[in-house]
């Protein structure tokens, strides 16, 4: 591998585990440039997931916890909770997230944590092999759902900002996707907003990026931006679903 | 007058706990309901959390931060929070977990049981890990052994398990309100943000060839060593003893009543009340086995502790049960009429 040019300070000087065409790599960037950029690298502390995006404490150069499968908005809690003036943010997958800790994000929000998170949808539970995430797309084959997802029998991919909506700790809400770089630009003027939510202390905020995973898509990685363009952002509306910040 | 659930939430206080993440569940409510008025009076964290997962979670994420935390519950609630305690012993995070335990299997009742002594003692979630386990037996131990919680999650990194039950929590007694050094412990590893040093990371996964094991052997040296300098045990007149009561917690103030009645009537009679249940006595329960005809372990379960008092006595004297399960409460006269049919 040659060497790389400009990594930001919050990222590690390391090789990823990601699959090539994953959007895990471009969206831990983005994360640790805002970091830099808002010069909180040193006062940040993040959570990762279950899931990919696991080991994201060994690519982010900044204080990191794991938390068990979808509790990581209560691990941040916790955190932010004893550390007041800390910037806290968890990093979770539509697994993670949406799925087994949708009790946890939901009163996370209601009680306006003032947290970041960035939620990383790829329709898909990468990590385990391409079983049906709560956000697969109907008619979208899986591991689990050989068929197509049916909702007769596996119900209706989850909008979570939109159900978070009406939460009203739940004060910044947007979603982006990483399949182009003018995509990226708006991203990370989202994730940025997202940390100056917090930064302002007005509460909850949520980002939520569409991402494409091509090996459990069975595509090759521009095939696979093009499977999300196609078939995930009709359905998951791009833009600021909720700004509420003062 | 101090009920046993209120003067441990107030040691906890004073022992300078900065964050409660609790969960209402009965017979541990008054705990939750002191914590959400003294924290807040102490300007402290208190948080209601949505379940159970999340509350030891909120833990998890203080313990991580590097300040005295902790959770309290009750059996159910407990078995809810094995994933984070496991969790938590693999990530070497002192915090506090008391568990006013009632009547189970599933919803069970809400009298005080002790059928959670395996889930404390023996692991509870999963992986290879033990806990410290302390079991008070009066109002006044709920409040002196909180500090003893604290220091040892603090001294050993590692989740300590307050193990009473719903008759401790509710009932109550003089305790005396003292006040208490606390010994702080400089924690090099907690996240703080990386100021100054490398960061800092909390996890338990450990994914490179033989990482983990490694990982298993540093947490298995640790629990030696806790095994080693860590034992905390009351007897009761077993110098003479021919009969070895063992019973801790509820079941031992019952057997101090029975020692006493049968020394009465010329029996010899004692008591080892473990303390500490992890670990466990078993060097005071082996050297008390030579000498005495039999023991008879009491319980409030059907029968968890009465095996680690077997694995000490090693069939150097038969060893003997009586549990009463689903909150019914050993009676003396029953103890007494087992020990005189053995003899």
């Amino acid at each position: 591998m040659g060497k790389k040019i400009g990594l930001p300070k919050s990222m590690k000087d390391v090789i990823t585990h990601y699959c090539p065409g994953c959007g895990h790599g471009v969206i831990h960037r983005l994360v640790a440039e805002i970091i830099d950029e808002l010069g909180i690298r040193e006062m940040t502390i993040g959570i990762a997931p279950v899931g990919c995006a696991v080991l994201a404490y060994d690519y982010l150069d900044i204080d990191m916890a794991e938390a068990p499968h979808g509790r990581t908005p209560a691990v941040a809690t916790g955190i932010k909770r004893v550390q007041p003036e800390k910037i806290v943010f968890t990093y979770q997958g539509d697994g993670d997230l949406a799925a087994i800790g949708t009790g946890e994000i939901v009163h996370t929000a209601s009680r306006g944590e003032n947290i970041t998170t960035i939620f990383v949808n790829n329709a898909v539970y990468g990590m385990t092999g391409g079983q049906m995430a709560p956000t697969t797309l109907l008619k979208q084959q899986t591991a689990t759902t050989p068929f197509g997802r049916e909702a007769k029998y596996a119900g209706f991919p989850i909008k979570v900002p939109e159900m978070l909506k009406s939460l009203e700790g739940a004060v910044y809400l947007a979603r982006e996707t990483v399949i182009s770089p003018k995509n990226i630009i708006k991203l990370k003027k989202y994730i940025r907003k997202a940390f100056d939510t917090q930064i302002n202390k007005q509460g909850f905020s949520l980002v939520e990026v569409l991402s494409p995973c091509p090996i459990n898509l069975r595509l090759s990685p521009i095939q696979s931006y093009d499977w999300v363009a196609k078939n995930m952002v009709p359905y998951y509306p791009l833009g600021e679903i909720k700004n509420g910040t003062k | 007058m101090i009920s046993g659930n209120e003067a441990l939430g107030e040691a906890a206080v004073q022992a300078g706990c900065k964050g409660y993440f609790g969960y209402p569940i009965t017979p541990q409510n008054e705990l939750t309901a002191y914590m959400s008025r003294r924290m807040l009076e102490e300007n402290r964290v208190f948080v209601q959390a949505e379940s159970e997962l999340a509350a030891i979670n909120m833990v998890l994420g203080a313990a991580a931060s590097g300040v005295r935390t902790m959770t309290t519950s009750s059996s159910p609630g407990i078995s809810l929070m094995q994933e984070a305690i496991s969790y938590m012993a693999g990530d070497e995070l002192p915090c506090i977990i008391a568990n006013i335990a009632r009547g189970g299997p599933g919803l069970g009742n809400i009298a005080g049981s002790q059928s959670d002594y395996f889930q404390s003692v023996k692991g509870g979630g999963h992986g290879d890990y033990n806990l410290i386990v302390i079991a008070p037996a009066t109002v006044q131990e709920m409040f002196d052994f909180t500090f003893t919680a604290f220091d040892l999650a603090d001294k050993y990194r590692t989740p300590v398990i307050i193990l009473a039950d719903g008759y401790l929590g509710q009932m109550m007694e003089p305790t005396e309100i003292k006040k208490k050094e606390i010994i702080n412990i400089k924690k090099n590893w907690a996240l703080t943000g990386a100021k100054g040093r490398k960061s800092n990371k909390i996890n338990s996964m450990y994914l490179g060839e033989g990482a983990l094991e490694r990982h298993n052997q540093k947490l298995q040296e640790k629990f030696k060593k806790i095994k080693k300098e860590l034992c905390l045990v009351e007897e009761i007149l077993t110098r003479d003893a021919e009969i070895i009561l063992v019973a801790y917690g509820t079941a031992s103030r019952i057997c101090k009543s029975v020692v006493r009645k049968l020394r009465e009537k010329n029996i010899k009679a004692g008591l080892i009340r473990p303390i500490t249940l992890w670990p466990f006595p078993e060097q005071t329960v082996k050297k008390a086995a030579s000498n005495a005809k039999f023991i008879l372990a009491v319980e409030m379960s059907a029968g968890q502790m009465v095996e680690d008092v077997r694995l000490a006595v090693e069939s150097k004297s038969p060893v003997y049960f009586y549990g009463r399960t689903g909150g019914g409460i050993p009676e003396e006269e029953k103890i007494i009429e087992i020990i005189k049919s053995k003899l």
